[in-house]
């Protein structure tokens, strides 16, 4: 029985939201360690396990990896969920890196001044609205087809689908022109190993709070 | 050449389009993948944006999905987003490592050059009086982080490439990193002798010392002009 993928962040969203999804949607159970304090991470980094001395850290298959992309890149091939050839992993590749461009704004936007923060979560729903969204509707509209890329369930779905959720946190109404892709979102949702990370007491994190940041703030001495 | 003319052998083109890049005359994101493709052998054309309205125009086209360049025109597909394209040649042309556990080290590597790339990016286009700063930072982190991580990995196995005992895009984006490092300062690799072999041997390799020659497509570092065309194509302040 192979060991469970280990996974080292802090204990919220951040970088690690996406590798968590990725995991969970492909049923694979895993086990967590939260950084805490600045001794913890400084432990880490003496350790030499962060080739750059940052996390997210995710080792599994005997593997020490860091680097968001190349851990979920690693995971979407394992798991099946990256296109059956070139050309349909290079589409999941175009959504998924859309998608997680459009998470980013909101993770960082948690770390900024009052002000700005508003600020950039506007510019955030209207991104989603006028660009990211409508690229989407068009491509389920265009192939007709359940899931993104190949009419299979793909790591482009998961991530979409995680984005989506996000968007909504900040305007729920944010779906509201674009019907095929709130089909998509209850499609999505429903498959069963989503449903059960979806449920309270699954290891999803929540929006970043006051106390997520401070922590962050506090590790990485920024 | 074809051995019957005039009949068409389905899936064969004589002569496959080049890949078309998408951008403003430039290195700015699009610099790893036209060393990328030119390391590869594979010859490509470029459309140089030069205003705010030819970046319009591509977008009121349908061709940019994200509403942002790099595009690249590739084997019918219109592509975007650097890692999705980079992913996509290396794979193509076999730079890419035999299975997915050498791809992770791969892209762990490569993701690392690419963060500092994007702090050169940001660094190019800040404000002139946050730019010593920004610039300090980055040397920090070249010297302290990034090169003596590389450095390490070919020290721990003592192998010609970074990964699998063979060329891959982990060397050819490292080293068009080492060449910008150059840039900044010769003297940040003055302590790192693996890497700077493995600088002059991929420097040595047939497709990529023709794309070190001038005249190739080889872009050179912003000027104070290429800084005011971004700005004004991009409608930056």
């Amino acid at each position: 029985m192979a060991a469970k993928p280990k996974l080292c962040y802090f204990r919220g969203r951040g970088r690690m939201e996406s590798i968590r999804w990725l995991l969970a949607a492909a049923g694979v159970e895993f086990e967590e360690e939260f950084i805490e304090t600045r001794e913890q991470y400084e432990k880490l980094q003496k350790d030499g396990r962060l080739l750059f001395g940052q996390v997210p850290l995710v080792e599994m298959d005997g593997m020490v990896l860091t680097q968001t992309k190349a851990i979920l890149s690693y995971l979407a091939a394992k798991y099946d969920l990256y296109g059956k050839d070139l050309k349909e992993r290079v589409r999941v590749d175009m959504y998924a890196d859309g998608t997680l461009d459009l998470m980013m704004m909101i993770a960082l936007a948690a770390f900024k001044t009052p002000g700005e923060k508003e600020e950039n979560l506007a510019l955030v729903v209207k991104k989603a609205k006028t660009c990211y969204f409508p690229a989407f509707e068009k491509i389920l509209k265009d192939h007709g087809e359940d899931f993104l890329v190949g009419n299979k369930f793909s790591w482009a779905d998961i991530q979409l689908l995680e984005a989506v959720l996000m968007v909504e946190e900040l305007d729920a109404s944010v779906l509201s022109d674009f019907p095929l892709l709130k089909a998509f979102k209850t499609r999505i949702s429903n498959i069963p190993t989503i449903k059960k990370f979806l449920q309270p007491g699954s290891q999803r994190k929540l929006p970043p709070d006051s106390h997520y940041v401070k922590t962050v703030r506090n590790v990485l001495q920024l | 050449m074809c051995a019957f003319p005039g009949v068409e052998n389905p899936g064969d083109s004589i002569m496959a389009a080049k890949p078309k890049l998408y951008y403003f005359d430039g290195r700015g994101r699009m610099e790893p993948i036209r060393w990328l493709l030119a390391a590869a052998g594979v010859e490509f054309e470029e459309e140089f944006l030069e205003t705010s309205k030819d970046l319009e125009k591509l977008r009121n086209d349908g061709s940019l999905m994200f509403q942002q360049v790099p595009m690249v025109e590739i084997d019918g597909m219109k592509l975007v987003q650097c890692r999705a394209i980079l992913n996509y040649i290396a794979a193509k042309y076999n730079l890419y490592g035999k299975d997915i556990k050498e791809r992770a080290l791969i892209d762990m590597y490569v993701e690392g050059v690419a963060d500092l790339n994007e702090m050169y990016l940001f660094w190019s286009i800040s404000p002139p009086n946050e730019q010593a700063a920004k610039m300090t930072q980055m040397k920090d982190k070249i010297a302290n982080r990034y090169l003596p991580a590389f450095e390490k990995v070919l020290k721990s196995h003592g192998q010609d490439y970074l990964v699998g005992n063979r060329l891959s895009r982990a060397d050819i984006h490292l080293v068009e990193l080492l060449y910008l490092v150059e840039e900044l300062d010769p003297n940040l690799l003055a302590n790192f002798p693996l890497l700077k072999a493995l600088k002059a041997r991929i420097s040595n390799l047939p497709t990529v010392k023709k794309f070190l020659q001038p005249g190739s497509p080889r872009k050179p570092p912003m000027d104070e002009k290429c800084l005011a065309k971004v700005k004004e194509i991009f409608q930056l302040k």
